[in-house]
């Protein structure tokens, strides 16, 4: 079925009883071209764009629990391309474009809502940094501005400009950043993949590869076996626990990412803010509470659920730099389980085995890559080649030494 | 978390910097022949177990020791805690 304003109307003349399932809940069939693993943001949106820009219809997505159960439904839905590096830049403007058709592209309401970032700055160096990163996402055909104070003052006149430690003196602002109703990007890639052909397999554990020869042939699951000509792995947050099933080690730890949000407030906040020197990031929802977040807590674990110095230390620096926000009261917490890879960027690429893809380590930064993830990803799974933006993702690429490294820290993944 | 130091009873997690899995007590010899392989795995492959998992914690804000810390990494219920120079040495005698 086909949304439109007509029927809408028409349905609500007619007590909305014409609303279907979204999608089928078939039973696997014993073999598909692409079996992919994980039916998250990134899964989902692979087996869409796979079906309708790629042309490959005979496909899987196994999911363990429900449809968009793990990092597409527990983020702070913040999009945004503002990378400095070539490896990462290209790809995250690709994804940022992808938002920007997306909701036509897929019929879907996702509330794509570009309300601008704005990352602060409070000495010279952090100005002229945001100067460099500015000009790198122009010339990778982003929008940058950079501001200064009287320009950030204009925009959030409570912030704290003159606080001790951290003045503000200016800001990257990227006006086309913003935030997306984060499940709805599930439900609408879901629905878009399904009505191409593509099975949305749900309770469908996968327990096992079948390689056989170095090739993998398909998947055990909790269903029964199911062959492939090629397994996609999409897992972030799981990738360590799924692929050593395939006996690989990857360069990724599983590290929680706690979030935050408010009880409803009156629209305040007209963009999402970032403070990196305390490490703060905060937007508004369209319901009222403010959404922040902060570090990961910075040691390994699958539990989806963080200590309490991390929301003290959060907490703190939403304090240090938007005072007003102290008396708001927090409704709810959660935490995620974040891939975090070795340089702090991604992989979209083969494995050492043949018919074995992998797609993983998104750090805390997966949902804003969604589109282009999948676009990527169903580029690599149709043509066996990478697409152009996401050539440098690559598994070898600490062995080759080509890390990205946006941050410069070295091979620490809870200082990314 | 609160980790039972070996020397200074239970001390909160805050105290400490986290610096990753035990493995990287064992750092390769630079004179084998593949030296390059063996230090791509050391520095950049990990299990990343989802269960029982030995890591390097450092007393930063105490006394500076080296911790290897047992922990579950689903339920952070940590179940031993030895002082890192300790389970060096005992790795170098079973050599």
């Amino acid at each position: 079925m086909r949304y439109s304003a007509l029927k809408v109307f028409a349905q609500a003349l007619t007590g909305n009883k014409g609303w279907k399932p979204v999608w089928r809940e078939p039973e696997p069939k014993a073999e598909y071209d692409v079996v992919i693993v994980g039916g998250g943001g990134h899964g989902l949106s692979t087996a869409y764009y796979l079906a309708k820009e790629f042309g490959v219809t005979n496909v899987a997505v196994v999911e363990k629990g429900w449809l968009g159960s793990g990092n597409i439904g527990r983020n702070t839905t913040i999009i945004r391309s503002n990378y400095l590096l070539p490896g990462n830049e290209p790809f995250y403007e690709l994804s940022l474009k992808l938002w920007e058709g997306l909701e036509q592209d897929f019929n879907y309401n996702a509330m794509v809502s570009q309300r601008g970032i704005l990352n602060l700055a409070h000495n010279d160096p952090q100005r002229d940094g945001y100067a460099r990163r500015g000009n790198a996402m122009l010339m990778a055909g982003a929008d940058a501005v950079l501001l200064d104070e009287d320009g950030i003052r204009e925009m959030c006149p409570y912030l704290d400009f003159d606080n001790a430690r951290f003045p503000i003196r200016g800001a990257l602002w990227q006006p086309r950043g913003g935030t997306v109703r984060h499940d709805a990007v599930a439900w609408g890639y879901g629905r878009g993949a399904d009505q191409r052909g593509v099975d949305l397999v749900q309770n469908c554990e996968v327990t096992g590869f079948q390689i056989e020869n170095g090739v993998c042939m398909g998947v055990e699951t909790a269903k029964g076996p199911i062959r492939a000509k090629k397994v996609a792995v999409c897992v972030a947050g799981s990738s360590g626990r799924v692929m050593a099933k395939a006996g690989m080690r990857l360069p990724i730890e599983s590290h929680v990412l706690q979030a935050f949000v408010s009880e409803g407030l009156k629209p305040t906040i007209p963009g999402v803010i970032t403070f990196g020197a305390g490490h703060f990031y905060v937007s508004q929802s369209d319901k009222g509470g403010l959404v922040f977040g902060g570090d990961i807590d910075g040691y390994n674990t699958y539990a989806q659920r963080g200590n309490l110095p991390v929301v003290e230390d959060v907490c703190e620096g939403g304090m240090a730099i938007m005072p007003m926000i102290g008396r708001a009261r927090l409704l709810r917490m959660w935490g995620g389980v974040m891939d975090m890879s070795m340089d702090g960027s991604p992989f979209i690429d083969r494995t050492h085995i043949d018919g074995l893809y992998f797609n993983g380590g998104w750090c805390y930064g997966g949902f804003k890559a969604t589109p282009a993830s999948g676009y990527c990803y169903a580029h690599l799974l149709a043509k066996d080649e990478p697409h152009p933006t996401a050539t440098e993702m690559r598994l070898d690429r600490f062995r080759r030494g080509h890390m990205i490294d946006e941050k410069g820290v070295g091979a620490q993944p809870n200082l990314h | 978390m609160i980790i039972n130091h070996p020397l200074l009873g239970p001390r909160d997690a805050s105290e400490f910097t986290y610096l990753g899995d035990a493995s990287l007590i064992d750092r390769p010899d630079w004179q084998t022949d593949n030296a390059q392989e063996l230090f791509h795995e050391y520095l950049y492959l990990r299990d990343n177990p989802a269960g029982e998992h030995r890591e390097l914690w450092f007393h930063e804000q105490g006394d500076r020791s080296w911790l290897v810390v047992t922990r579950s990494t689903l339920t952070h219920e940590i179940t031993k805690v030895e002082l890192a120079r300790d389970v060096a040495i005992s790795r170098r005698r079973d050599e």
